[in-house]
């Protein structure tokens, strides 16, 4: 006898549990890999000359084509799309994996109904908002209104420009490319003033003033942070300075240099304050302000806005992993063995490829566990009042970079074999303090009776 | 002057501290098991079946061992028991029940009609769960078929009644039932009439 209760409506999840793994496989799997082939495949190739060598390798003579600059820049905007397209899939993934590392950390399950394991939800909640009315305030600005999202935007695309994904695997290799971040990023502001004055509403202005506010000011530490490992890099382009690092821990940054240590942790606090992330979420200030600069917001535009908050995720995570934590290099292998594997052909062998797709992991795995700790912060800190905000900033942040700068200046100075000394000693206090950490998480868990590490209930 | 500076540093401490703390809790707290139940399709046991022995649930009528006595329709102060009874055509010395219904969307669950049952025919169970689409399916009909009645039952002196285990019967019944089933044909007669 089939003991069933008299609900019927149970979840498409259940009732298709095969259709529901492989949709979810697909998008958690074979989407980001795609991408990345993708982005593997196109991005050491797109300089003309390069792209000019390639085309004639497969026998078509793009160098002398009439319309080859028309050829250029349909594959510029191919790339475009595809980056905008990783910048979109890990926003939403991003908002999954939150929601899940959320809900564990507050004693209760995120969402596991759509799709395995929940993984769906993020594409349902995007498909929900297209579906949503598009409202816009009587007395609001409507073109200031509709703009404002783009703004944003913007300043969340345009720093993936310079994002190092791999050894050759960047979309441009500025040689001013950090400081290009800097400023790009700062696009992100004018779509907060612009949103919360064209909104007509007390508390959007508020939280746009407050977000200028924040940004401005936070700007300032971590540009002078930045400029530590710049210092010791001696340039200001991504790879390069990646280059000027190595795979083990001992050879990043972070650890090399005692005061850029302390530099990566301005470095990580200044780039939360201008990612709007909690404890400095103050523009948005759920609680009090309801969302803040984009209250007014709904549909598709405040998708964009949200967005953008998440995939900024990334650039702050990025930026901090390729200044300090030794970007895409692989440890014990060297950049010079990644390039005589190249072969002499303009098309490069398959190994070289295979080492590409490591350093691109490598790279991914470094940045995830960046936005993994953002995640984590923002579910442990609780909110810092304005007040505080400029105070940490000014009082402390800004002093404190100084220092490390000025450190910095004489440091490089100072042999290579120190650098070496300090990176190992560093790195083995690091990962003595992450010993100590784990055993202060289980003392945690032995205090309370009855409790003990069990991932079971998803 | 010192006193700034030992404010000073110490407030930096304490950041270091605190968060290396908070983080700790944070994390201990994430490898633990959620205390969220996952109700209703992810409980160790049928939720119904974790409710005290008590419970008052849906009520359970067991036809074989129901008298006719209709103590229960008069006991209820709402009138959601209906019972209709008729001599057998083929045994006129036989009386039968040719309809008993109890519309549990408005049951108080009181347990009135229980405690006045000799022989314990009808009795709460312990299911509480029954989403039906068109309200009047929730009027539940222990004689479905006015066709098929159920003969009274003559109980044995110095015996008890013969009952079905507790939710046995009420199990099978929720088991037949569909959502989405559409309203019955015939109306669900009005309280207060005539029961005999």
């Amino acid at each position: 006898m089939k003991i069933t209760t008299a609900l019927d409506s149970t979840s498409l999840t259940t009732r298709y549990p095969k259709t529901a793994l492989a949709t979810t496989l697909f998008f958690m799997l074979a989407l980001p890999f795609l991408l990345y082939v993708v982005l593997l495949l196109m991005l050491p190739f797109n300089q003309p000359e390069t792209l000019d060598a390639v085309a004639k390798r497969f026998g078509w003579d793009l160098g002398h084509s009439p319309f080859r600059d028309t050829w250029y820049g349909v594959i510029l905007l191919v790339e475009a799309t595809i980056v905008s397209l990783y910048t979109a899939v890990f926003a939403g993934v991003t908002t999954w994996v939150e929601r899940r590392i959320a809900g564990r950390m507050q004693s209760r399950i995120g969402p596991n109904r759509p799709g395995v394991f929940g993984f769906m939800s993020w594409v349902a909640d995007a498909v929900k908002m297209l579906f949503k009315e598009d409202l816009i305030p009587a007395e609001a600005d409507h073109l200031l209104f509709r703009a404002a999202p783009y703004f944003s935007m913007v300043g969340l695309t345009l720093p993936f420009v310079v994002l190092p994904f791999g050894e050759s695997v960047i979309v441009a290799d500025l040689n001013v490319g950090v400081f290009y971040v800097t400023a790009t990023s700062a696009f992100v502001v004018v779509g907060i003033l612009v949103s919360g004055w064209a909104s007509n509403s007390k508390w959007a202005l508020f939280g746009a003033v407050r977000g200028a506010a924040q940004v401005v000011s936070y700007e300032i530490p971590a540009g002078i942070a930045i400029m530590v490992p710049v210092l010791m890099a001696g340039t200001l382009s991504m790879q390069g300075i990646i280059r000027a690092q190595g795979g083990w821990p001992w050879q990043w940054f972070a650890c090399q240099n005692p005061a850029a240590f302390v530099a990566f942790f301005i470095a990580v606090t200044a780039s939360l304050a201008e990612g709007n992330r909690t404890p400095f979420d103050l523009p948005e200030a759920e609680s009090e302000l309801v969302a803040g600069y984009h209250a007014e917001y709904s549909g598709f535009r405040i998708a964009l806005f949200l967005m953008v908050e998440w995939a900024n995720m990334w650039i702050m995570g990025a930026l901090a992993v390729t200044l300090f934590l030794g970007g895409w290099q692989i440890p014990g292998v060297s950049v010079e063995t990644i390039n005589q594997t190249r072969g002499p052909d303009v098309l490069p062998s398959l190994t070289w490829f295979c080492w590409e797709f490591v350093s691109l992991v490598v790279f991914a795995v470094k940045t995830w566990a960046l936005v993994i700790l953002f995640i984590w912060l923002r579910w442990t800190l609780p909110r810092v009042r304005v007040d505080q905000m400029m105070s940490l900033c000014w009082k402390y942040l800004v002093p404190g970079a100084f220092a490390c700068f000025i450190f910095t200046l004489f440091w490089v100075m100072v042999p290579a074999s120190v650098h070496l000394v300090s990176g190992v000693v560093i790195s083995l206090g690091a990962a003595l303090l992450l010993v100590k950490f784990a055993l202060r998480t289980r003392k945690n868990i032995a205090q309370v009776k009855g409790a003990r590490v069990d991932l079971s209930n998803w | 002057m010192p006193e700034t500076v030992r404010n000073y540093f110490g407030a930096i401490t304490d950041v270091v501290q605190t968060f290396w703390q908070g983080l700790s809790v944070t994390l201990s707290h994430m490898l633990r098991r959620p205390i969220t139940i996952q109700y209703p399709d992810r409980t160790e046991k049928r939720v119904a079946d974790m409710l005290p022995a008590r419970y008052r649930g849906f009520l359970e009528v067991d036809m074989a061992v129901c008298t006719g006595c209709l103590a229960c329709a008069r006991a209820c102060p709402i009138d959601v028991i209906k019972i209709a009874v008729d001599k057998d055509p083929a045994n006129p010395k036989q009386r039968v029940i040719t309809q008993f219904d109890i519309d549990e969307s408005k049951c108080m669950f009181c347990g009135l009609c229980v405690e006045q049952c000799p022989t314990s025919a009808i009795a709460h169970t312990r299911e509480f769960e029954s989403t039906v689409r068109a309200v009047e399916n929730l009027v539940f009909r222990w004689v479905p078929d006015a066709a098929k009645p159920a003969p009274f039952y003559r109980p044995v002196k110095g015996q008890d009644a013969p009952r079905a285990p507790v939710g046995s019967i009420m199990r099978v019944y929720l088991g037949s039932q569909v959502w989405a089933a559409p309203a019955p044909a015939w109306a669900v007669p009005a309280p207060g009439k005539d029961k005999g």
